[in-house]
């Protein structure tokens, strides 16, 4: 019983020290402050890819939407083709930068009409074959696809089965590598990473330790900045030379990167919906904010705020007509 | 005359035994020499973009739902009916404790009003150890910087356990009473453990869309089996004579149900419950694929930018929540046992009466003061920024930094030094055998490997196995992956290997001594929750892409169950037996070869049978570092549209290659004289 009456003291005791603190300390003060000078914007529900020149784009949306216009935005974090699903069930409201997917447009955009284009990033992307710096200096006529095979036995890894190793990354990307190998007569076997955290670290091992590594990569993407991987050219791209993905022979499309958002919210007039479809930007400013996010280790915000903060012009044309 | 029957009988076991194993050495043999001229031959082989009619139909399927998702009656009135309610039942939960609601910047309970509350719940539901524990791991939380994450996690977690207890506990009882229902739900109840969770994430998202309710859905599909199960288990383990005497008193079967079983399996259905807890709790990194929100967000985010040391702060949050979780629901079970002993014993001692009511008095002022605590603290919480927001969670965490720059500095360290050495690892494994082996099943024309196997399940497991061994082998070769599923069965066998002979390693040491079990347990607690992810940058690092990774990455996971069964199995042999063949002069190596070993059998077997599931349950994630075959099928299933049919097959082929190799090492237990259990997959074993 004596130690029954001891707990009943000491709560008793903590119970009115806690009310005393209670006393001091800022209250929580409820609702949000929206700048009224706006139209009423509510949510925005933006789809996260996961690379990182995708998360620059959301992080400056998301600050310019959430600061300047007072709305709340939801950040999906989904793969790219998943995101497209999102359009019709209103999960997602927008792909800040779309990479071709002529077959999603013709099932979300045609036949379900629940997705409309809005316009392009500014982005140019670039998809092909690259090796680390440090072998294209020390055999410059690498770059040359023709003398691949040459170099063929140096690539040979335990997982490539004999044959030079050439290797790709996140499965969701869509790639012609295996038909690429195939019929410009390499002998290369294409082994599959797996994900793309796999492939930057190889290139990355590549070229501390002067290792022979090619694969497929892409820019923009933030770990160019840190490794200036060269890119291969292959047989130039022209329109139509990738239509039989058997028979593909040729380098990949340039990317004009665009925007695409759900028909719901495109209606909505929303002022983030003007400001989606004012957004365009220049590889240079999107690397640089990826930058400090993927290197600078910067929150999202903390990286957006700075971009924001040093290019007021570029953002002031997006936000015209909200 | 009876011994000389069992001598008989001996011998005759003995010699079946070694006609066995000639007859496995010789099918090996057979299959050596036919592989030399016939390799390459009818290998079945499909490349990675190509597909059979079957993935291309399972294709359009997928298209032709999407466009008739808005339109049709099942899904406006059903499917869409639940994806509302278990969304509106996570979205509440976050809104008490992880996201700003009601029109307010933060949740309505704040960092001081949960801890108290986990403090509370911990003594409610266990002791004062177990509410001082949750205390520290939910303040852990906020050291970490990772509080509103881990909240996220919480909450994404209990509404997923809530829905397994609603639906689980009633099926459980229905099934512990029903031999019928049993046999109905058992085989339902395997698929859903050995389906690889990555196969159905896609059909789901296909019904329930991406967000919080299909992960929701896809946790609840992993973690309920177990609840069902074990709840079956304790309900059908009520000893005859108790249900005897009750029903002597005229109970009726809804009576006796009350009143004796579920009391009596009260401390089994709450072990379940925490296995139940633990499988949930695994699958956050891989719900946080199809948007559940919480540390597995924080974990898959950082890897994308290879910051190993946010990835392994996030994944310190899991495992500390596991832990928590863990301890605070096997107390619970624990506390439930005695609590029923207890009461049966009341009536009888006397003697200690006083001393129990007034422990019981002083736990019930203890209670009544903890809760006046919480209701405190859940105000200032409520009110109060201080209390609302946790300290210095802007900057990381008070710890959380640290722990960051700790383990990047570690993570870089490893990689520039140690790295030649693991490169010459991998390359011996590689080359000296995971290449000889996968050559040797999946260059071997199909007819050949499913021939031996067949002579190999003959061999092994007897002709009881056979009707399943065959039936697996023509679903695999009907998925239309055959070579990729016999690669991926090379590699899931080495890992295997490998496990087992850590677990026989580090099984014995542990069993052998309780110094180092209490030192080695915890680690392999925490080996086995910490996301897979977190550790697979390193690797990539040391090993490079490659399926030696993979197969690394497997026996993580798989070697702490092997090794722990394997701990408890040379545990359990009776002291007298060690101690006799001590004292007649066996040295440690004889005790362990000659008696501990042959006489921790079963144990040997349940660990392989176990180490074989959890390996095939990491072949998706190797297919993330390089494994390739039916895990990177799986995983390019569920993200590139025009592969969704493909990697459906691929997953099945998994599921497969799981039910073949768990009855062939099944059969083989119940044949080497060790008592049979029935299916084994009852998700972790702790």
């Amino acid at each position: 019983m004596l130690r029954g009456t001891r707990w009943v003291r000491t709560v008793a005791l903590l119970a009115v020290g806690a009310l005393a603190l209670s006393g001091c300390g800022s209250k929580i003060k409820s609702g949000t402050s929206a700048s009224a000078s706006h139209k009423p914007c509510g949510t925005v529900n933006l789809a996260d890819n996961p690379w990182v020149g995708y998360e620059a784009d959301v992080a400056v949306i998301s600050y310019l939407a959430t600061n300047k216009l007072g709305c709340t935005v939801k950040k999906q974090n989904i793969n790219e083709q998943v995101s497209w699903q999102g359009f019709a069930s209103g999960t997602v409201d927008v792909i800040l930068e779309n990479w071709g997917h002529d077959d999603l447009k013709k099932q979300y955009i045609d036949q379900q009409k629940v997705a409309v284009e809005d316009g392009e990033t500014g982005n140019q992307g670039v998809i092909g074959w690259y090796i680390p710096p440090w072998l294209a200096q020390a055999h410059p006529d690498i770059l040359d696809w023709h003398n691949l095979n040459k170099y063929a036995d140096e690539f040979k890894t335990s997982e490539s089965g004999g044959k030079g190793q050439f290797l790709d990354g996140d499965p969701s990307y869509v790639t012609n590598d295996d038909a690429l190998v195939k019929n410009l007569h390499l002998n290369f076997k294409v082994v599959y990473a797996g994900s793309e955290d796999a492939l930057i670290q190889a290139f990355r091992t590549a070229e501390e330790q002067k290792k022979w590594v090619i694969g497929y990569f892409y820019e923009p993407q933030w770990f160019l900045n840190e490794v200036k991987l060269v890119h291969i050219k292959l047989p130039a791209y022209t329109p139509g030379c990738d239509a039989d993905a058997q028979k593909v022979a040729c380098d990949y499309q340039p990317f004009d990167l665009d925007k695409i958002v759900s028909k719901k919210f495109a209606d909505s007039g929303s002022p983030a919906a003007t400001l989606v479809k004012n957004f365009r930007w220049t590889n240079t400013d999107q690397n640089d904010v990826a930058r400090d996010i993927a290197e600078n280790k910067m929150s999202d915000d903390a990286a957006a705020k700075k971009w924001v903060d040093a290019h007021p012009d570029v953002w002031q044309s997006w936000l015209k007509g909200t | 005359m009876a011994s000389v029957t069992a001598t008989a009988t001996a011998i005759r076991r003995g010699t079946g035994r070694v006609r066995r194993s000639w007859l496995i050495v010789g099918t090996l043999v057979a299959w050596v020499l036919l592989w030399i001229p016939l390799r390459g031959h009818d290998t079945l082989p499909l490349p990675v973009a190509q597909l059979r009619p079957l993935h291309q139909r399972l294709n359009d399927l997928n298209v032709y739902i999407g466009n008739h998702r808005a339109s049709s009656p099942f899904f406006t009135g059903f499917v869409n009916v639940i994806r509302s309610g278990i969304a509106d039942l996570t979205t509440f939960l976050q809104s008490l404790i992880s996201q700003p609601s009601y029109d307010r910047p933060v949740p309505v309970v704040g960092w001081l009003g949960v801890v108290a509350l986990a403090v509370l719940v911990g003594y409610v539901l266990a002791n004062l150890r177990m509410a001082v524990l949750a205390g520290v791991g939910f303040a852990c939380f906020g050291l970490l910087g990772v509080w509103q994450e881990s909240m996220d996690t919480l909450a994404a977690t209990l509404a997923a356990v809530l829905i397994c207890l609603l639906i689980g506990l009633p099926l459980g009882v229905w099934m512990g009473l029903s031999r019928a229902v049993e046999r109905t739900l058992t085989p339902v109840l395997d698929f859903m453990q050995a389906m690889p969770t990555f196969v159905y994430l896609a059909p789901l998202t296909l019904f329930f869309l991406i967000g919080p309710a299909s992960a929701v859905i896809a946790t609840f599909v992993y973690a309920v089996p177990p609840v069902i199960r074990i709840t079956a288990h304790g309900i059908r383990g009520v000893p005859e004579s108790a249900l005897e005497s009750s029903r002597s008193l005229g109970a009726t079967g809804w009576q006796s149900l009350r009143t004796v079983r579920l009391p009596m399996a009260r401390r089994t259905i709450v072990l379940g419950i925490n296995q139940t807890t633990m499988c949930a709790l695994s699958m956050v990194t891989i719900a946080a694929l199809i948007g559940a929100p919480g540390l597995g967000q924080v974990v898959v985010h950082a890897l994308e930018t290879l910051d190993v040391g946010t990835a392994f702060n996030a994944g310190l949050g899991i495992v500390i929540m596991a832990i928590v979780l863990d301890r605070v629901t096997t107390a619970a079970s624990v506390r439930v046992e005695q609590g029923y002993r207890r009461g049966v014993g009341a009536a009888g001692l006397g003697g200690s009466l006083g001393g129990r009511l007034s422990r019981r008095a002083g736990r019930r002022l203890l209670l009544a003061g903890l809760g006046v605590l919480a209701v405190v603290a859940v105000y200032l919480s409520y009110t109060f920024v201080w209390a609302a927001v946790f300290p210095a969670s802007d900057s990381g965490g008070l710890l959380g930094s640290g722990v960051v720059r700790g383990i990047n500095a570690v993570d870089h360290w490893v990689q520039l030094h140690l790295n030649s050495v693991t490169d010459g690892i991998k390359n011996v494994a590689s080359y000296g055998l995971i290449n000889p082996l996968q050559s040797l099943i999946a260059d071997s024309p199909w007819y050949l490997t499913c021939a031996v196997v067949v002579a190999i399940c003959l061999a092994v497991a007897g002709p009881r196995t056979l009707p399943v061994t065959a039936i697996c082998l023509a679903l695999l070769i009907g998925s239309g992956v055959w070579q990729d599923a016999m690669v991926t069965l090379s590699a899931t066998l080495l890992a295997t290997v490998m496990v087992m002979v850590l677990g026989v390693v580090f099984g014995v040491w542990m069993g052998r001594s309780d110094r180092v079990d209490r030192v080695l347990r915890p680690v392999l607690d925490a080996a086995q929750v910490m996301p897979a992810f977190v550790y697979l940058v390193p690797f990539l690092g040391l090993f490079g892409t490659s399926r030696f990774t993979a197969i690394v990455a497997a026996v993580v996971f798989a070697a702490p169950v092997a090794v722990k069964l394997i701990a408890d199995g040379v545990r359990g042999v009776p002291a007298e037996v060690v101690e006799s063949a001590a004292s007649s002069g066996s040295t440690a190596w004889q005790t362990i070869v000659k008696v501990q070993l042959p006489m921790a059998r079963r144990a040997l077997t349940l660990a392989a049978n176990q180490g074989l599931i959890y390996v095939l349950s990491m072949v998706v994630v190797g297919g993330l570092v390089g494994g390739g075959a039916l895990g990177y099928l799986v995983v390019a299933g569920f993200s590139q549209i025009s592969l969704f049919g493909k990697g459906l097959a691929a997953g099945v082929a998994i599921v497969m290659l799981g039910i073949l190799l768990d009855r062939i090492t099944q059969g083989a237990a119940r044949r080497g004289g060790a008592r049979s259990g029935r299916s084994y997959w009852m998700g972790r074993t702790y």
